[in-house]
């Protein structure tokens, strides 16, 4: 815990586990999120979401009432499954609990078990206990990614597709630019999770409930035979990490990558890519690199003078540091509700360089990132919507990437991976900057240097 | 593709105006699995207790439920802004074993030097209530150790809905309200409170400068930009005028029995409903001045709003509302409101409407319309298009699935930044249903995805 930290929070900058959890199970095909609790959870974080993405988010309840309290909350889920099977005729159904399932102790693994012995049904059932208080959101998203590759994958044959793991805080165009680079190098590769279509739908003559799109079920129970996995958690815990899981049951190598934000940590992706492939670094790809290097030289004097407050998931902030450092924008504050030591440690390291006072927090909240940007003369702020609260209170002008966006549009548009991701971030950072300079540039150098004197008569 | 089945055991809560008489399933549980759009008990006692500016809102439970509702209402305030923060004691997996009563109160020592509230309210989630933290006996002591009302807030999630939420704040509400101070005799004043108005965009100060207008009081908006010491004294009112009934008749209720306070129910949706609630405002205080200037409020208002509205009606005329709302009140009044810009309601449905809310929706629709209690995405997708609705009314859960069907939205949450009480309420609820309706956008989508030569 850092120096800040409170009992206490204090205007929150995470979230908890269950949203992660349905966020994943988002990216899975033909999969329904089913909350096991009481209803408001699941109310306000299909909210949260459908803000988010300007989609309709679909998440089942238990809808635990006072009785199912009291006496065990069994027959409120297996109705539950029953009705959701019966709307949404999903190809799996994904249970996590809530605080008030796991105070209980509701065993839902017994309980989906049994349910499937029970009406033989067709569809997967894949549980993961995900208690409010146990973890972030962050944390929530990884246990449902590790749990789905528990009860999904067995070993299979080896061959010769990737396996690409992806943190929550990516977007749908994000991923379709990861898929892109992909594609430029003829990788085969399994997605997990893959929300680039299910949380990005088109306008269409005919709405379905369930969004097409997602990691195919077939593609996950083969992801035990795959010859890499690349995960792009950055520091993530290995105890929360799929890959890590992937290497430690059937031998897939793990490539433990940042997320390709950034020159330094785009280029780490991409040698993996090719590593793993043995291919080389196709020519488009290369000139996508000179292009964000071009950028970054035309950025460099505008972008020293950024110093900038990074806040949101720990696997964002990690790379949007490195990103950061390389440009000379050395932050003031860099901050996550979740993370841990090591977080801390890896980030400082990054940051090593930089002459300016710098604070890493984790398991923190707004209210002290907010002091502590002031304190350290931060000038700009980068993350989701939480930081509105920075733009209104204490001025700091706000670029919003991760999640949530609630407060803007598009935010399933925001592209930030990759070279060409990477400089349309660094351009709207840094014209964040200059659009204030113009803005107020005249007046303060008026008031700097400008002087009052008494005008003689005879000067006139 | 076909037609989503409707659940059996939901088939009780979805009624036809006009077809054979069935009374509506309604304030019951909500059905598991069924994708509810409901919300939980502590999100009611939030909706009502939130805007009390000056307190300081400490959420007793994990960091999710505080995080979800960080300032996501529009409650505007003067001057005091300690609500708009969220506190929460973030409880974790060692305080669920061992208890949160220490971290409680280790919450409220750093919080109240810090702050210096007037008022404290501790809300108890749904966690709280099943590890059995004594929040009566923190809270008192905390009370004592600081000399200021620590109130607890009985909000666990799980003991019933939102309403149930709306109850135990208005228990709270009650604790805090003084005796009245006597009166002199024969003293003639118009004094009133103003009971469930949260001041969304403005509305309640839209509506006190109404009543100041025609030389009422208002003592204390529940809750509005209210403060401690309004709510104190509360008790000092000739007549409580209530607007979202939902969450407020059973204090006007309590106030009734023991302060013998009358009460009115209001609403200030819409110009027939604003004039006809200024003129029961001056009915009830039976003097004629009040009377004179609230006809000459009504009759200046409406000749100020008449010309715009009749301009978005005559492109709105025949047009047909779905409408899907938290609260029977708003329903009501969004069915009357559509009439004047034109407009039929063919759907209508709330989170949490009483029967004799839904009774009164049913007396003002027209044949054929459905009415539904409690629905799901599923069944408000259904009968948007069964019933050819145009547009939708409801909150942010309901939008994206509106526009995925095509079909044109209007914003009725507690998030709005813009007001709909009142006569300036009346022509932005016009204005946004055109600007909906009306956008040329529909035009452009209307020939679908596909191209010519696909
Ligand atoms: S913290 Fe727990 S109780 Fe609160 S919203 Fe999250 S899961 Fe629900
Ligand atoms: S835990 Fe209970 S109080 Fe918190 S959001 Fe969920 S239902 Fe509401």
């Amino acid at each position: 815990m850092g120096e800040y930290n409170r009992d206490l929070s204090q205007n929150p900058c995470h979230m908890c586990m269950p949203m992660g959890g349905i966020l994943a199970l988002k990216g899975i095909e033909g999969a329904m999120p089913l909350l096991h609790g009481s209803q408001g959870c699941s109310t306000y974080m299909r909210r949260h979401i459908a803000e988010h993405f300007n989609e309709p988010v679909d998440v089942a309840s238990s809808a635990l009432n006072e009785k199912g309290t009291v006496y065990g909350g069994k027959a409120n889920l297996k109705k539950a499954m029953d009705n959701v099977r019966r709307v949404y005729q999903p190809k799996l159904i994904g249970i996590l609990t809530t605080c008030l399932a796991e105070t209980i102790g509701e065993d839902i693994r017994q309980i989906s078990s049994e349910y499937q012995a029970e009406t033989e049904c067709d569809c997967r059932i894949v549980t993961a206990a995900t208690p409010g208080y146990g973890g972030t959101h962050t944390e929530g998203y990884w246990r449902m990614l590790r749990e789905l590759l528990v009860q999904l994958t067995a070993p299979v044959e080896k061959h010769e597709r990737i396996n690409l793991i992806v943190p929550a805080a990516l977007s749908p165009a994000d991923l379709r630019q990861i898929k892109q680079t992909l594609a430029l190098f003829g990788a085969e590769y399994t997605l997990l999770p893959d929300i680039s279509e299910t949380m990005d739908r088109p306008y269409e003559d005919c709405y379905g409930k369930m969004a097409d799109g997602g990691t195919p079920l077939a593609e996950i129970a083969q992801m035990a035979g795959a010859v890499a996995t690349l995960e792009l958690g950055g520091p993530v815990d290995a105890k929360l990490s799929p890959g890590q899981l992937l290497q430690d049951s059937y031998g897939v190598p793990l490539y433990k990558l940042p997320i390709p934000i950034g020159l330094a940590n785009s280029d780490q992706f991409i040698e993996a890519i090719s590593t793993v492939l043995n291919k080389p670094v196709p020519a488009a790809i290369c000139r996508e690199r000179g292009l964000l290097m071009d950028a970054m030289i035309d950025a460099h004097k505008h972008s020293f003078q950024v110093r900038p407050v990074l806040f949101g998931d720990p696997e964002m902030v990690f790379a949007l540091a490195g990103f950061c450092a390389e440009n000379g924008m050395f932050p003031g504050v860099v901050a996550t509700g979740g993370g841990s030591a090591g977080w801390r440690k890896a980030v400082a390291e990054l940051l090593a360089d930089s002459m300016n006072p710098l604070d890493v927090i984790e398991e923190t909240d707004m209210s002290i990132v907010r002091a502590r940007s002031e304190a350290n003369q931060v000038n700009l702020a980068v993350g989701p919507s939480v930081g509105r609260y920075l733009e209104e209170q204490a001025d700091i002008p706000l670029v919003r990437i991760g999640f949530p966006i609630q407060d803007r549009l598009g935010a399933q548009r925001i592209l930030s991976v990759g070279y060409q991701g990477t400089a349309l971030l660094l351009d709207k950072m840094v014209n964040c900057l200059l659009e204030r300079k113009h803005k107020t540039y005249r007046s303060d150098l008026f008031q700097a240097y400008y002087q009052e004197r008494e005008v003689a008569r005879h000067e006139l | 593709m076909g037609v989503p089945s409707i659940l059996e055991n939901r088939q009780q809560s979805i009624v036809f105006k006009g077809r054979k008489k069935q009374e509506i399933r309604c304030e019951t549980d909500s059905e598991a699995g069924c994708v509810s759009q409901r919300a939980c008990v502590y999100c009611g006692a939030r909706v009502v207790l939130n805007p009390v500016a000056d307190a300081l809102h400490l959420v007793h439970g994990p960091i999710g439920c505080a995080s979800y509702t960080w300032d996501i209402r529009g409650s505007l305030n003067s001057g005091a802004d300690l609500y708009r923060n969220s506190f929460s004691t973030d409880l974790k997996e060692q305080d669920i074993i061992f208890g949160g009563e220490k971290k409680l109160t280790a919450a409220l020592d750093e919080l109240i030097p810090q702050f210096q509230p007037p008022l404290v309210f501790v809300y108890s989630t749904c966690v709280v209530g099943v590890i059995g933290d004594d929040l009566d006996a923190v809270c008192k002591a905390a009370s004592l150790r600081y000399g200021i009302p620590v109130k607890p807030v009985q909000s666990s999630g799980f003991i019933g809905s939102k309403s149930a939420g709306y109850r135990a704040a208005c228990d709270v509400l009650f604790q805090l309200i003084e005796p009245p101070q006597p009166l002199e005799k024969d003293t003639k004043r118009f004094r009133l409170n103003y009971l469930g108005d949260f001041n969304l965009a403005g509305e309640a100060w839209i509506i006190r400068s109404y009543l100041e207008r025609i030389g009422v009081t208002v003592n204390v908006v529940f809750t509005g930009d209210s403060r401690y010491e309004q709510i104190r004294g509360a008790a000092n009112a000739d007549l409580n005028i209530i607007q979202c009934a939902g969450s407020m008749h059973y204090l006007a209720g309590k106030l009734q029995e023991a302060y013998g306070i009358p009460c009115l129910s209001v609403s200030f949706l819409g110009l027939d409903d604003t004039a006809e609630t200024l003129r029961a405002i001056a009915r009830h205080f039976n003097d004629p001045s009040i009377s004179e200037q609230a006809e000459a409020l009504i009759a200046e208002e409406s000749a100020r709003v008449m010309p715009a509205i009749l301009k978005y009606k005559s492109r709105l005329q025949g047009k047909k509302a779905a409408v899907y709302v938290g609260g029977g009140f708003k329903a009501i009044s969004l069915i009357k409101q559509f009439r004047e810009i034109g407009m039929e309601v063919v759907m209508i449905g709330t989170q949490t409407g009483r029967k004799e809310e839904y009774e009164k929706m049913d007396s003002l629709v027209n044949e054929g319309a459905v009415i539904l209690d409690d629905a799901n995405p599923a069944e408000l997708e259904r009968f948007m298009l069964e019933q050819g609705a145009d547009l939708l009314v409801g909150g942010v859960k309901e939008r994206p699935l509106a526009y995925k069907l095509g079909v044109a939205f209007v914003d009725h949450n507690h998030d709005r930044k813009h007001p709909l009480s009142g006569y300036a309420g009346a022509v932005n609820f016009a204005a946004e249903v055109y600007s909906t309706l009306g956008s040329p956008v529909w035009q452009a989508v209307q020939g679908g995805v596909r191209h010519g030569r696909v």
